[in-house]
């Protein structure tokens, strides 16, 4: 990176605007599908999620962009695994003194933040190479798409399968029930969440060919 | 400086063990009285919601000394243990211990598992409270259960757990799950059949509520929980029952006592106007 490189030049931009659509690490990468799988029965708890993953993911790749010089190759991902999971327990206890209510909705994510295939992805393909300014930048892209396929996904299996977006019933409000409609049980068992990921990843490779394999 | 050499790794794995060491316990020393209050608080909250009384958890320190009325401590037996207060029972230690043998050598604490009782006043009436613990499917699950005065028919309930699964396991701690409690009753004719979580619904069974779909593990856990805690407290009922009985006894006979009294004298009354 050159001295005189704008903060946010076009290059930095293509960091956080790639992981949306063409480089995501959800639909793409295929990266971080257990999380998707497990926490989008809800929409609030798949905020949550986006949230923690964001924080963590950001600033672990600062931290390890600013280590990587010191760093032995060879105990790396060890390296990377424990600043990981220092900055989860970090963020669990202070929430847990503090925002009580939010912790308790996080509780059951922890170990899956530190087993986030993403979060460990990206350490080690941008952390490891790249300066703090591009790394952070990097962390909020990727936790960027991370987090809208997560929301995306929660919000279909939560509307269709319970009838409530964010714990608010509003199939209910607009009277649906009346008209013999039913909740869609099955969108609330996992297999659901992987068809519907697998629904974004179709629609994604119509509307860019780039992303479909030449055969 | 050569990252790659072997020293330099080691020394980097124990420089690097110890900071984040620091840091960690660091931190879990700072926050721990804020963190222990919260579960503390939280408790109480529940304790409340048990008998049907919903508070914030700011108000649940001012609200709890109002409707809970006494905290005891049971043995094995039924018998009160005094000097202790059941909201300091650790009952996730206590669900581990199994009723030793009658040593009379071994203190009694030590030897039964305590269990806790909570005794509540709601609207003039009197509740008991009987706290819960088991295992999910994730880790544990606990709750809150109060009977009404006759020990036999649900109150309220209140379930909450660790870690069980968003959307199905978790819904235990939704009132969806927990209204349909109320009402329920745990014997049958006198014997203690507990309250079963039904995979498929309880189609208006007495003894039964309707399972999660997706969450039979934890629904399953319920049911255990249920017929094993409660089971521990049947001496304790019998103990209440046979007071009662002994009471409504000497009630009735206090009753006959008078009215042979009122006789007499209305006898007596009878023959002097003769």
């Amino acid at each position: 990176m050159s001295k005189k490189e704008a903060l946010f030049s076009k290059k930095n931009k293509k960091l956080i605007t790639d992981p949306l659509d063409s480089d995501n690490p959800v639909t793409v990468q295929v990266l971080g599908i257990c999380s998707a799988l497990a926490i989008t029965v809800q929409l609030k708890p798949a905020i949550v999620m986006a949230i923690s993953v964001l924080v963590v993911l950001s600033v672990a790749n600062v931290v390890i962009s600013l280590m990587r010089k010191l760093i032995p190759s060879r105990i790396r991902i060890i390296v990377q695994l424990v600043v990981i999971a220092t900055l989860v327990i970090l963020v669990d206890q202070i929430l847990k003194a503090y925002v009580y209510d939010v912790s308790k909705e996080l509780s059951v994510f922890v170990g899956l933040i530190i087993t986030n295939c993403i979060i460990m992805g990206r350490l080690e393909a941008f952390g490891m190479a790249n300066g703090p300014w591009k790394s952070f930048l990097d962390g909020l892209g990727n936790s960027f798409g991370y987090a809208w396929i997560l929301i995306a996904v929660a919000f279909f299996r939560e509307l269709l399968g319970s009838g409530t977006l964010y714990g608010y019933p509003v199939l209910e409000e607009i009277g649906l029930y009346n008209l013999g409609y039913e909740n869609n049980g099955m969108m609330i068992l996992p297999p659901m969440a992987l068809i519907t990921v697998g629904i974004i990843i179709w629609i994604q490779r119509v509307k860019n060919k780039d992303l479909v394999e030449s055969k | 400086m050569d990252v790659n050499k072997n020293s330099y790794t080691f020394g980097f794995a124990a420089i690097m063990v110890i900071v984040v060491a620091v840091i960690l316990s660091g931190t879990s020393i700072i926050l721990k009285d804020a963190q222990y209050s919260n579960v503390e608080l939280e408790k109480k909250q529940n304790i409340l919601r048990s008998v049907g009384v919903n508070v914030n958890r700011d108000q649940a320190a001012i609200e709890y000394p109002v409707y809970i009325k006494e905290e005891l401590v049971l043995n094995h037996l039924g018998e009160i243990i005094n000097n202790l207060s059941a909201f300091d029972v650790d009952l996730s230690k206590e669900v581990k211990k199994s009723i030793v043998e009658d040593d009379e050598n071994i203190p009694l604490e030590e030897r039964t598992s305590l269990l806790p009782l909570y005794i509540s006043e709601v609207e003039g009436e009197t509740k008991y409270i009987i706290p819960l613990r088991g295992k999910g499917l994730w880790g544990p699950i606990w709750g809150f259960i109060s009977f009404n005065a006759d020990l036999n028919t649900v109150f309220a309930a209140v379930f909450d757990h660790k870690a069980e699964t968003p959307g199905l396991g978790a819904e235990i701690n939704t009132s969806l799950f927990q209204d349909v409690f109320q009402g329920k009753t745990i014997f049958e004719k006198g014997e203690f059949v507990s309250i079963f979580v039904q995979k498929g619904g309880s189609n208006g069974d007495i003894h039964k509520v309707d399972g999660i779909s997706g969450g039979t593990i934890t629904s399953d856990g319920v049911t255990d929980m249920l017929n094993e805690r409660l089971k521990r407290y049947l001496p304790y009922f019998r103990l209440m029952e046979d007071n009662k009985e002994e009471k409504e006894v000497s009630a009735a006979m206090q009753a006959v006592n008078i009215d042979e009294k009122r006789d007499t004298i209305s006898n007596i009354g009878k023959r002097i106007v003769d």
